[in-house]
This record gives structure tokens, sequence and C-alpha cells, in this order.
């Protein structure tokens, strides 16, 4: 249960947009009739995909009248999932990863290089405005650690100076290439492969 | 080391692609109608006979689980649900199924769905893991076209939905009832059980829920039989299982070994062995952060599955081997899953919710120093207290690798931590916070 406080400044109106509609629309067919408050985490997210990334005051009120539900209830919803963000966050919101199978391979250093680069504190924008980083906890890609999450996509196998020219590139607003940043195919043991040797030079 | 021939997951490592037509030339999907034509008694007793336990962490049997849903369908139909909502650090192994070998899961479920008499699928996927549900969705349509699923899936008669809902970011949704709430659009907070989800599920249906890698096998067991899966391992820890070996070593890695493996053999061969030698082994946590640690010295003979790991105190949970060396600092590996499992708890049951803030503040104040002596008895009163009072497993899987940490390394922190009790004990003064303390003592 994570402490998040929204955001002071609110819009007063929010809507979803036509492909935003159509898209909660596909998602509430694929629950049983009258069971569609279950869309309710699809469309909290797709409410934050629409507005920059993080969800109004008011598009939890215009989602509790879609699904007919309490918005209490879609309010709880919103405040008790991590990843749903009730204040601005970055363009580029980067996720660092520092539980222990990180934290050991130097998930600390990775930190420090988004502290350089970004901004003091976690949760702040930077100062042109464009990203936003903070601390979070495991994101399963825990052997390829360290890594960290830029909007949707991880970046693997980091160390300080790969994760500053990650970076310096999404602050000129570039989007690097995700994936491991040493080179190794997905989760295969580096230059060490004992297993389903035949399959590898087929 | 198990045969190539003998691995499931042939793809782990996206040599061959994902594909449809690349995973039917790696055996799937080729005879489903024939498997299906043998009956919904014949798919649980092999299941049974192979004695898959299910792969998300408490090891039930699979075939039992099935066996539990009602024989006949009544007014209310049947769900089965799959969780993939892998949070457990140290645990890797769901993602690689659901990017790299998506048809072994999709056919899995149009196989459980038979068995237990679902028409509709659920796959809980973790927030996160959003590049990789695409990628699932991807195989889930394809497999639509070639009408694998949907009416008539794969020519079986059989009728099966497959949708996928994401998750946002709660381990807790990885409990099964707390993901059916979430599926249900609420708070992902545990249930009571009884009711189990067998019989009272998802909108209070029976629904059966199996972990992404419990599912996966199922198509492989049915081809090459039961008795295949069961030759593999050892009694009640058959088959084979995907390691991921995470930490201080070498290389590391996803591996698909066969249960029963010696976890000397996974570090050493697999993963390149531990940086800066054998002997630079600390602890290994044996299966995701919720396990007791396991120190040095038993780690030279330990072998992982199930029943050995239980003999140890500890347990396989989720095959998310953490290698810690002796360059890291013990307690503060434990502080920092301390405040894991703080930030996680669901906030439904106080001593969790409570205790689990309680255990990171004095393992942090450990790590440096700063507790005195009697805290080290106080917090493993406190992991007593949530163990076995809340209502879902997490209670355990908070409490546990703080009772491994002070069962193996007590003196580490000891001679850390030398400060006098700040109340020194006094049997005279009633209503003391630590009442229980004295008491005990008495």
């Amino acid at each position: 249960m994570s402490l998040k406080k929204p955001a002071k400044n609110q819009p007063e109106k929010f809507e979803f947009n036509p492909s935003s509609f159509e898209a909660a629309k596909d998602i509430i067919a694929k629950y049983p009739k009258g069971k569609q408050q279950s869309a309710v985490m699809a469309l909290l997210y797709i409410a934050q995909r629409q507005n920059d990334n993080w969800i109004p005051l008011a598009a939890m009120k215009y989602i509790a009248k879609f699904l007919d539900m309490p918005y209490i209830k879609v309010y709880e919803v919103a405040t008790f999932y991590s990843m749903y963000n009730l204040a601005p966050v970055g363009k580029y919101f980067i996720q660092v990863c520092t539980t222990t199978p990180c934290m050991i391979r130097g998930a600390t250093k990775i930190v420090e290089a988004c502290k350089e680069k970004i901004s003091e504190k976690e949760s702040e924008l930077s100062i042109d405005k464009t990203c936003s980083w903070m601390e979070v906890e495991c994101l399963g890609a825990c052997v390829n650690a360290p890594m960290m999450q830029i909007n949707d996509d991880y970046y693997e196998d980091l160390d300080k100076e790969k994760t500053l020219k990650i970076l310096d590139k999404i602050l000129r607003g570039e989007t690097p290439k995700p994936g491991s940043y040493r080179g190794r195919i997905n989760n295969e043991p580096e230059n060490n492969r004992k297993t389903l040797m035949d399959l590898k030079n087929a | 080391m198990l045969k190539d021939q003998d691995r499931i997951f042939q793809n782990l490592y996206n040599n061959l692609g994902s594909d449809v037509t690349s995973s039917q030339k790696r055996g799937d999907w080729i005879n489903t109608k024939e498997l299906t034509d043998k009956g919904r008694d014949w798919i649980i007793n092999e299941i049974k006979d192979s004695q898959l336990r299910g792969r998300g962490g408490a090891g039930f049997p699979t075939g039992l689980k099935w066996s539990f849903a009602p024989k006949e369908v009544k007014s209310r139909p049947h769900y089965l649900v799959i969780n993939g909502d892998e949070s457990e650090p140290g645990t890797c192994k769901d993602r690689d199924i659901l990017r790299f070998e998506p048809h072994k899961l999709i056919e899995g479920c149009l196989l459980a769905s038979y068995a237990v008499q679902a028409h509709v699928c659920y796959i809980y996927i973790r927030g996160e893991y959003f590049v990789d549900g695409q990628k699932l969705q991807a195989a889930i349509d394809e497999a639509y076209e070639k009408n694998l699923i949907g009416k008539n899936a794969a020519g079986t008669g059989w009728d099966l939905d497959i949708y996928i809902h994401y998750g946002a970011g709660a381990y807790i949704c990885g409990e099964e009832t707390a993901l059916l709430e979430s599926i249900e659009g609420k708070k992902g907070q545990p249930r009571l059980k009884p009711p189990f989800p067998a019989l009272i599920g998802l909108y209070g249906c029976p629904t059966i829920i199996n972990n992404v890698e419990t599912i996966a096998v199922v198509p492989t067991i049915l081809r090459r039989g039961g008795e295949w899966f069961a030759s593999l391992g050892r009694e009640k820890n058959t088959g084979t299982k995907i390691f991921c070996i995470s930490g201080n070593v070498n290389n590391p890695c996803n591996v698909e070994e066969e249960m029963n493996i010696p976890l000397k053999e996974l570090i050493e061969i697999h993963a390149g062995g531990v940086i800066g030698g054998w002997d630079n082994l600390q602890a290994v946590i044996p299966g995701g952060s919720s396990m007791p640690l396991i120190p040095k010295e038993k780690c030279e003979t330990l072998t992982m599955d199930f029943d050995s790991l239980m003999a140890e105190k500890s347990g396989l949970g989720t095959a998310g081997v953490v290698v810690i060396n002796k360059d890291q600092d013990i307690i503060k590996c434990m502080a920092r899953i301390a405040r894991f499992y703080k930030h996680e708890s669901c906030g439904q049951c106080t001593p969790c919710r409570e205790g689990s803030g309680w255990m990171w503040r004095m393992l942090e104040r450990m790590a440096k120093g700063e507790a005195s002596k009697d805290e080290v008895d106080m917090l493993g009163d406190v992991t007593k207290q949530i163990e076995g009072h809340t209502i879902c497993a997490f209670g355990e899987g908070s409490s546990w690798p703080v009772q491994g940490l002070l069962r193996h390394f007590k003196d580490e922190i000891k001679k850390r931590n030398k400060f006098d009790p700040i109340v020194k004990e006094n049997k005279n003064i009633p209503y003391l916070v630590d009442q229980h303390l004295l008491d005990k003592n008495a």
C-alpha cells in the first residue's frame, strides 16, 4: 500500500478522446455483462496514457460514471495500485528498481546517475520538465539486474556510465534502444551457455 | 545435467521465434484434439500421475486442484485464471514464457479450461510487463486467427476465450484471492478462505487459478505422458523447473533444469560461479525473497526441490535463487527486503500492516549498529506475531526472511549492536508495551 496524494492543481474536466473511448468499449466487452467494474483498472490506465502519464480526479469521476460505479471505489483503486500516478510526472518516467537482487548488483549507482542528471529528489521534474524518476520495488527482471524502466520499456544490465548515456539521450528527446546494455541475448548466461546448444548454432 | 530434449521450454532464450509457425515446429498445437478426445478424467489423471506441483510458490499438486472444480457446470459458469503477476524479488521466469513461449501457455490454457470446463480464461499479467503482455496479446490474436482458440478451439469442439487483464504494480495481487478481487475491479486485498476459489471464486463462480509456468508445462506433460515427467527429479518433486539465478554470480541467467538439482551445480555450472569464488559466498536465498536464506555451509550439499528445502526450514518458492557474496552486508540486504514487504503490504490485517514496518525500521537500525541488545530477540518476537495471524500468506512471506536472518546470522547482528536496553526489564511495571515478553520470562 503506497502513500500517494493527488496533485494540488487539478484540471476541471476530463473526457476520453475518441480512440480512448473505443479502447475502453473494447475492454468492457472482455468481461461478463453487469461486471463492467472489472474494467476499472484498464480504464484508469487508458486515462493515464491520454493525460500525459497521470490521472486527475476528474478522470476518476468520469470513469465512475462511465462504469456506473461509485466514485469512491474508483478512487480506492487508483490510490491502492502503485502504477497510477496521481500527480504529474515527466513525459519520460523513469523507475529504478532497488530491491535486493538489484541492490546487490549496484542499483544505488543508477540512483546516483538519476540524481545527477534529472533531479536531486525523486518524483521531482527535471529542469526542462520532461523527465522524472523514482525508486520502485522489484520490476521482475532480476537476472538482468540492475535495471530500470522508462515508460513501458526495460533497460537491463546497466552500470552508472551506461545509465548516464541513456539519460543523456532522453534529455535530448531521443528514445534509446531497450533491452540489455551488455549485449547479451535476453536471459541467457553470457558466454557461458551450457544448455540448448544445438539451437544456438541452428 | 538435464538432456536438451527433455527441456520443455526449448525457446527460453528466443533462438527459434515465438510465432505460431515456429511454435508448431517445436511441437505445440500438433495434436491438441487427440488429447482432449481422451477425456477430462484422463487429462486430470495424467497430471496427477505426473505429480506436477504448482510453480507459483506454494507447490500445491495441480491435478488435485483441478479435481476440486465441480464435475458439472450448473447455473454458474467456470473460470480459469492464470496468475502472471510475477513480482517476487529474484523471480523472472514467467516473463520469458509470456514473451518467448506464449503458445505453450495458450495451448495449456485450452487443455486446462477443457479439464475444468471453463469457457473463459483470464491471464493476469503485472502492469510493468506491458511490452511482454503485448507480445502475448499478439500470440493470442494469432491463435484466434488460426482458429486455435475461440469457437470450436483447435477442432476440439470446446469454446474458449482468452483475455489479458493487466495489474498495476501490486505484489499482493499474486495472492490468488487478491488477484480475483483485482480482476473484479477492486483493491487487491485477499479474501478469507474458505470458501476456496475452486467453489466460489471470480464473480462468485467456481474458479481454478494456476501459475503461468504450471499451465505452460501441461501440454508437454500430456504429450509425453505423466510417467515421463514423473521420471525426472524425485518422488513428489518431479519434472523440470525454470530457475532464475541472480545476484552476485558471474553470469546471472534463467535456466530450465531438473528438480532436485544440487544448488552448487546451478551456481557453478550454469551461472558461472560466485563473484570472487565459491569461498566468497555468504548466503543464498533459494526461492524468491520470501523464503528464509541459507548460509554457505549448507549450500555445499543442498538440492533444490520443495521437500529438501523444507527440511532446511526454507522453501523452493518460485525458484528465484539470489546469491549473496561476502562483499555484501547481509543485514542491509534483509532490511531492503523488509522495506519491500512494508511497501507491498495491502493494509488489511493489522499484524502485517504494522509489523512489516516495525521489522523494516528495526533492521535498518541494526544494519547501522544503532539497536540495543534486547532488540534482537524482540525482532524475532515481532516476526512470530505476524506469522500465522494474517488472512493470506503475506504475513509468512514477510516474516520468514527475517527469521532466516536471525537463525543464521544472529551473532553478526549481536556483534554490531551492543547498546544496553533503553528500558530495563521490570516486572513491577504494569501494562508495559512488551508485557508478553516479560510474561514469557517469568
